[in-house]
Protein backbone atom coordinates (compact mmCIF):
# COMPACT_ATOMS: atom_id res chain seq x y z
CA UNK A 1 0.00 0.00 0.00
CA UNK A 2 3.09 2.09 -0.73
CA UNK A 3 0.61 4.87 -2.44
CA UNK A 4 -1.29 5.25 0.56
CA UNK A 5 1.83 5.86 2.97
CA UNK A 6 2.28 9.22 1.55
CA UNK A 7 6.06 10.31 1.20
CA UNK A 8 7.84 7.83 -1.08
CA UNK A 9 5.60 9.32 -3.72
CA UNK A 10 6.98 8.21 -7.66
CA UNK A 11 5.49 8.89 -10.78
CA UNK A 12 3.69 4.80 -10.85
CA UNK A 13 2.32 6.05 -7.33
CA UNK A 14 0.43 9.50 -8.55
CA UNK A 15 -1.08 7.57 -11.13
CA UNK A 16 -2.31 4.56 -9.06
CA UNK A 17 -3.37 7.18 -6.64
CA UNK A 18 -5.33 9.00 -9.38
CA UNK A 19 -6.54 5.95 -10.24
CA UNK A 20 -7.76 5.05 -7.27
CA UNK A 21 -9.38 8.37 -6.59
CA UNK A 22 -11.70 8.37 -9.94
CA UNK A 23 -12.70 4.70 -8.61
CA UNK A 24 -13.25 6.09 -5.43
CA UNK A 25 -15.90 8.49 -6.68
CA UNK A 26 -17.34 5.98 -8.92
CA UNK A 27 -18.16 3.73 -6.38
CA UNK A 28 -19.66 6.49 -4.01
CA UNK A 29 -21.83 7.15 -6.85
CA UNK A 30 -22.60 3.76 -7.46
CA UNK A 31 -23.42 3.57 -3.18
CA UNK A 32 -25.91 6.30 -2.90
CA UNK A 33 -28.03 5.33 -6.29
CA UNK A 34 -28.59 1.88 -4.65
CA UNK A 35 -29.28 3.02 -1.29
CA UNK A 36 -31.19 5.88 -3.03
CA UNK A 37 -33.04 3.31 -5.01
CA UNK A 38 -33.89 1.30 -1.65
CA UNK A 39 -31.92 -1.41 -3.54
CA UNK A 40 -29.01 -1.65 -0.70
CA UNK A 41 -28.78 0.36 2.76
CA UNK A 42 -25.52 1.51 3.91
CA UNK A 43 -25.61 -0.83 7.02
CA UNK A 44 -25.91 -4.15 4.57
CA UNK A 45 -22.80 -2.70 3.02
CA UNK A 46 -21.02 -2.23 6.38
CA UNK A 47 -21.91 -5.68 7.62
CA UNK A 48 -21.30 -7.42 4.21
CA UNK A 49 -17.47 -5.59 4.26
CA UNK A 50 -17.16 -6.66 7.67
CA UNK A 51 -17.85 -10.47 6.91
CA UNK A 52 -15.48 -10.33 4.11
CA UNK A 53 -12.92 -8.50 6.19
CA UNK A 54 -12.99 -11.16 8.94
CA UNK A 55 -13.31 -14.10 6.58
CA UNK A 56 -9.91 -13.05 5.15
CA UNK A 57 -8.26 -12.03 8.31
CA UNK A 58 -8.13 -15.60 9.35
CA UNK A 59 -6.26 -16.26 6.40
CA UNK A 60 -4.65 -19.87 6.21
CA UNK A 61 -1.79 -19.54 3.83
CA UNK A 62 0.88 -19.95 6.30
CA UNK A 63 -0.70 -22.84 8.52
CA UNK A 64 -1.27 -24.48 5.08
CA UNK A 65 2.79 -24.09 4.10
CA UNK A 66 3.96 -24.27 7.80
CA UNK A 67 1.65 -27.96 7.63
CA UNK A 68 3.30 -28.87 4.63
CA UNK A 69 7.25 -28.56 5.69
CA UNK A 70 6.40 -30.59 8.46
CA UNK A 71 4.28 -33.18 7.14
CA UNK A 72 5.34 -35.04 3.71
CA UNK A 73 2.13 -36.46 3.44
CA UNK A 74 0.41 -33.66 3.83
CA UNK A 75 2.72 -31.82 1.31
CA UNK A 76 1.92 -34.52 -1.14
CA UNK A 77 -1.98 -34.00 -0.32
CA UNK A 78 -1.47 -29.90 -0.77
CA UNK A 79 -0.04 -30.62 -4.38
CA UNK A 80 -2.23 -33.12 -6.19
CA UNK A 81 -5.75 -31.58 -4.29
CA UNK A 82 -5.18 -27.98 -2.88
CA UNK A 83 -8.78 -27.75 -1.97
CA UNK A 84 -8.96 -31.28 -0.05
CA UNK A 85 -6.03 -30.25 1.66
CA UNK A 86 -7.15 -26.77 2.22
CA UNK A 87 -10.18 -28.31 3.60
CA UNK A 88 -8.27 -30.60 6.12
CA UNK A 89 -7.11 -27.58 8.00
CA UNK A 90 -10.61 -26.15 8.42
CA UNK A 91 -9.74 -23.86 6.36
CA UNK A 92 -13.10 -22.34 4.32
CA UNK A 93 -12.68 -21.54 0.83
CA UNK A 94 -16.32 -20.62 0.23
CA UNK A 95 -16.92 -17.06 1.55
CA UNK A 96 -15.95 -15.23 -1.47
CA UNK A 97 -16.68 -17.75 -4.36
CA UNK A 98 -15.94 -21.69 -5.05
CA UNK A 99 -12.73 -22.00 -6.56
CA UNK A 100 -10.00 -24.29 -7.33
CA UNK A 101 -7.11 -23.95 -5.37
CA UNK A 102 -3.17 -24.93 -7.45
CA UNK A 103 -0.34 -24.70 -5.23
CA UNK A 104 2.52 -24.37 -6.96
CA UNK A 105 5.83 -25.89 -5.21
CA UNK A 106 9.81 -24.18 -5.15
CA UNK A 107 12.45 -26.60 -5.75
CA UNK A 108 15.85 -25.54 -5.78
CA UNK A 109 15.63 -25.52 -9.17
CA UNK A 110 12.24 -23.74 -10.13
CA UNK A 111 10.73 -20.79 -8.60
CA UNK A 112 6.91 -19.56 -8.73
CA UNK A 113 5.31 -16.38 -8.98
CA UNK A 114 1.76 -15.73 -9.34
CA UNK A 115 0.07 -13.17 -11.15
CA UNK A 116 -3.10 -12.24 -12.91
CA UNK A 117 -2.65 -10.17 -16.59
CA UNK A 118 -6.23 -10.06 -17.23
CA UNK A 119 -7.01 -8.16 -14.14
CA UNK A 120 -6.14 -8.63 -10.55
CA UNK A 121 -7.30 -12.60 -9.70
CA UNK A 122 -5.86 -13.02 -6.40
CA UNK A 123 -6.61 -16.10 -3.61
CA UNK A 124 -8.04 -13.99 -0.94
CA UNK A 125 -9.17 -16.56 1.37
CA UNK A 126 -6.05 -17.66 1.82
CA UNK A 127 -3.89 -14.55 1.72
CA UNK A 128 -5.93 -12.16 2.63
CA UNK A 129 -6.92 -8.87 0.63
CA UNK A 130 -4.64 -8.39 -1.97
CA UNK A 131 -1.40 -5.66 -1.85
CA UNK A 132 -1.68 -2.83 -4.44
CA UNK A 133 1.16 -3.10 -6.49
CA UNK A 134 -0.87 -7.04 -7.07
CA UNK A 135 -3.31 -4.97 -9.01
CA UNK A 136 -0.83 -2.33 -10.56
CA UNK A 137 -0.65 -2.30 -14.50
CA UNK A 138 3.41 -2.07 -13.72
CA UNK A 139 3.58 -5.93 -12.29
CA UNK A 140 0.94 -7.20 -14.32
CA UNK A 141 2.62 -6.51 -17.50
CA UNK A 142 6.15 -6.66 -16.40
CA UNK A 143 6.37 -9.74 -14.24
CA UNK A 144 5.70 -11.68 -17.25
CA UNK A 145 7.91 -10.20 -19.55
CA UNK A 146 11.13 -9.85 -17.21
CA UNK A 147 9.82 -11.94 -14.16
CA UNK A 148 14.19 -11.76 -12.88
CA UNK A 149 14.09 -8.38 -13.18
CA UNK A 150 10.87 -7.57 -11.67
CA UNK A 151 11.61 -10.09 -8.70
CA UNK A 152 15.05 -8.65 -8.12
CA UNK A 153 13.36 -5.00 -7.82
CA UNK A 154 11.78 -7.12 -4.69
CA UNK A 155 15.19 -7.76 -3.56
CA UNK A 156 14.94 -11.71 -4.44
CA UNK A 157 17.91 -12.39 -6.73
CA UNK A 158 17.66 -15.47 -8.20
CA UNK A 159 20.70 -17.78 -9.39
CA UNK A 160 20.32 -17.83 -13.37
CA UNK A 161 19.79 -21.56 -13.75
CA UNK A 162 16.54 -22.14 -11.81
CA UNK A 163 13.87 -21.71 -13.45
CA UNK A 164 11.19 -18.60 -13.23
CA UNK A 165 7.19 -19.92 -13.65
CA UNK A 166 5.17 -17.02 -13.89
CA UNK A 167 1.49 -18.59 -13.35
CA UNK A 168 -1.00 -15.68 -15.01
CA UNK A 169 -4.38 -16.91 -12.86
CA UNK A 170 -7.08 -16.21 -16.58
CA UNK A 171 -9.84 -18.66 -15.45
CA UNK A 172 -11.54 -19.55 -12.31
CA UNK A 173 -8.25 -21.28 -10.66
CA UNK A 174 -6.38 -19.66 -7.82
CA UNK A 175 -2.70 -19.99 -7.03
CA UNK A 176 -0.41 -20.36 -3.98
CA UNK A 177 2.90 -20.63 -3.93
CA UNK A 178 4.80 -23.63 -1.42
CA UNK A 179 7.52 -21.90 -0.73
CA UNK A 180 10.65 -23.61 0.09
CA UNK A 181 11.91 -24.47 4.13
CA UNK A 182 14.55 -22.19 5.21
CA UNK A 183 17.64 -23.74 6.74
CA UNK A 184 18.38 -23.57 9.91
CA UNK A 185 14.75 -23.91 11.04
CA UNK A 186 14.88 -27.91 12.33
CA UNK A 187 14.21 -26.94 15.75
CA UNK A 188 10.73 -24.72 14.90
CA UNK A 189 7.45 -26.42 15.39
CA UNK A 190 4.41 -25.65 12.98
CA UNK A 191 3.25 -22.74 14.88
CA UNK A 192 6.64 -20.86 14.92
CA UNK A 193 7.26 -22.03 11.02
CA UNK A 194 4.06 -20.32 10.21
CA UNK A 195 5.11 -16.62 11.43
CA UNK A 196 8.16 -17.29 8.82
CA UNK A 197 5.72 -17.03 6.19
CA UNK A 198 5.02 -13.97 4.21
CA UNK A 199 2.47 -12.83 2.22
CA UNK A 200 4.95 -12.40 -0.63
CA UNK A 201 6.55 -15.65 -0.30
CA UNK A 202 2.84 -17.23 -1.53
CA UNK A 203 2.89 -14.76 -4.04
CA UNK A 204 6.23 -15.84 -5.32
CA UNK A 205 7.60 -12.16 -5.03
CA UNK A 206 9.92 -13.12 -1.83
CA UNK A 207 11.43 -16.40 -0.08
CA UNK A 208 11.26 -17.30 3.22
CA UNK A 209 14.32 -16.66 5.42
CA UNK A 210 14.90 -17.90 8.80
CA UNK A 211 16.15 -14.66 9.77
CA UNK A 212 13.22 -12.82 9.21
CA UNK A 213 10.86 -14.38 11.80
CA UNK A 214 9.52 -12.72 14.18
CA UNK A 215 10.09 -15.37 16.79
CA UNK A 216 14.25 -15.13 15.73
CA UNK A 217 14.97 -13.61 19.14
CA UNK A 218 12.64 -16.35 20.96
CA UNK A 219 13.98 -19.24 19.39
CA UNK A 220 17.53 -18.73 19.87
CA UNK B 1 -14.91 -32.88 -24.96
CA UNK B 2 -11.50 -33.39 -23.59
CA UNK B 3 -9.25 -32.72 -26.68
CA UNK B 4 -5.79 -32.70 -25.57
CA UNK B 5 -4.20 -34.52 -22.78
CA UNK B 6 -1.06 -33.57 -20.88
CA UNK B 7 1.79 -33.18 -23.01
CA UNK B 8 0.20 -32.59 -26.06
CA UNK B 9 1.34 -30.07 -28.16
CA UNK B 10 -0.75 -26.91 -28.87
CA UNK B 11 -1.50 -23.49 -30.74
CA UNK B 12 -3.43 -21.06 -29.59
CA UNK B 13 -5.87 -18.51 -31.91
CA UNK B 14 -4.45 -15.59 -33.26
CA UNK B 15 -7.76 -14.56 -33.57
CA UNK B 16 -8.42 -10.91 -31.44
CA UNK B 17 -12.16 -10.66 -31.11
CA UNK B 18 -13.88 -7.67 -30.21
CA UNK B 19 -15.74 -8.96 -27.12
CA UNK B 20 -14.43 -10.58 -23.68
CA UNK B 21 -11.98 -12.31 -23.93
CA UNK B 22 -9.73 -14.43 -21.26
CA UNK B 23 -7.00 -15.55 -24.05
CA UNK B 24 -4.27 -12.53 -22.88
CA UNK B 25 -2.98 -11.11 -26.13
CA UNK B 26 0.46 -11.42 -25.53
CA UNK B 27 -0.68 -15.56 -25.20
CA UNK B 28 -1.82 -15.34 -29.23
CA UNK B 29 -1.24 -17.68 -31.71
CA UNK B 30 1.97 -19.05 -29.66
CA UNK B 31 2.72 -23.00 -29.03
CA UNK B 32 2.33 -24.21 -25.60
CA UNK B 33 2.49 -27.63 -23.96
CA UNK B 34 -0.92 -29.09 -21.75
CA UNK B 35 0.42 -29.00 -18.43
CA UNK B 36 -3.08 -30.16 -16.86
CA UNK B 37 -6.78 -30.72 -17.77
CA UNK B 38 -9.33 -28.79 -15.44
CA UNK B 39 -12.56 -30.51 -16.76
CA UNK B 40 -16.29 -28.47 -17.63
CA UNK B 41 -15.95 -24.58 -16.99
CA UNK B 42 -18.57 -21.88 -18.37
CA UNK B 43 -16.94 -20.11 -21.42
CA UNK B 44 -16.31 -16.41 -20.48
CA UNK B 45 -16.44 -15.50 -23.42
CA UNK B 46 -20.34 -16.09 -23.32
CA UNK B 47 -20.96 -14.81 -19.64
CA UNK B 48 -19.49 -11.42 -20.48
CA UNK B 49 -22.49 -11.34 -23.22
CA UNK B 50 -24.68 -12.03 -19.81
CA UNK B 51 -25.59 -15.43 -20.47
CA UNK B 52 -26.43 -17.26 -17.59
CA UNK B 53 -23.82 -20.30 -16.03
CA UNK B 54 -26.74 -22.68 -16.34
CA UNK B 55 -27.10 -22.08 -19.84
CA UNK B 56 -24.06 -20.76 -21.30
CA UNK B 57 -21.09 -23.17 -22.76
CA UNK B 58 -19.10 -25.16 -21.18
CA UNK B 59 -15.71 -26.04 -22.35
CA UNK B 60 -12.75 -27.63 -20.79
CA UNK B 61 -10.37 -26.00 -19.61
CA UNK B 62 -6.48 -26.38 -19.62
CA UNK B 63 -3.35 -25.28 -17.84
CA UNK B 64 -1.06 -24.49 -20.76
CA UNK B 65 3.07 -24.13 -20.23
CA UNK B 66 4.46 -21.71 -22.78
CA UNK B 67 8.35 -21.05 -22.86
CA UNK B 68 9.11 -17.47 -22.15
CA UNK B 69 11.54 -17.49 -24.98
CA UNK B 70 9.21 -18.08 -27.74
CA UNK B 71 6.54 -15.94 -26.17
CA UNK B 72 8.68 -13.04 -26.23
CA UNK B 73 10.08 -14.49 -29.55
CA UNK B 74 13.40 -13.71 -27.95
CA UNK B 75 16.43 -16.07 -26.91
CA UNK B 76 17.41 -16.32 -23.37
CA UNK B 77 19.80 -18.44 -21.24
CA UNK B 78 17.67 -17.80 -18.57
CA UNK B 79 15.13 -20.63 -18.11
CA UNK B 80 11.60 -19.43 -18.16
CA UNK B 81 7.71 -20.40 -18.56
CA UNK B 82 4.39 -18.48 -17.96
CA UNK B 83 1.36 -21.12 -17.71
CA UNK B 84 -2.16 -19.54 -18.36
CA UNK B 85 -5.61 -21.39 -18.00
CA UNK B 86 -7.10 -21.33 -21.27
CA UNK B 87 -10.37 -22.49 -22.84
CA UNK B 88 -11.06 -25.02 -25.47
CA UNK B 89 -11.99 -22.59 -27.99
CA UNK B 90 -8.83 -20.84 -27.60
CA UNK B 91 -6.44 -23.87 -28.74
CA UNK B 92 -5.78 -25.74 -31.75
CA UNK B 93 -3.55 -28.77 -31.92
CA UNK B 94 0.27 -28.24 -32.88
CA UNK B 95 1.34 -30.54 -35.90
CA UNK B 96 4.27 -32.34 -34.34
CA UNK B 97 8.04 -30.84 -35.73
Amino acid sequence: MKGEQGHDHDHHDHEAHAESASMASRVGALIANLESKGIVSGAELDAAVEAFLVGTQRAGGPALVARAWVDPAFRGRLLADANGALAELGIDMTHWAHVKVRAVENTDRVHNVIVCTLCSCYPVALLGPSPTWYKSLAYRSRVVREPRAVLAEFGLALDPNIEVRVWDSTAELRYVVLPRRPDGTEALGEAELALLVTRDALIGTAVCRAETGPLREAVR
Amino acid sequence: MQRFRAGDSVRTRAANPEGHTRLPRYLCDRRGTIEAVHGLYPLPDERALGVGVASCTKEMLYTVVFDSGEVWREGTSEPASISADLWDSYLEPEQAR
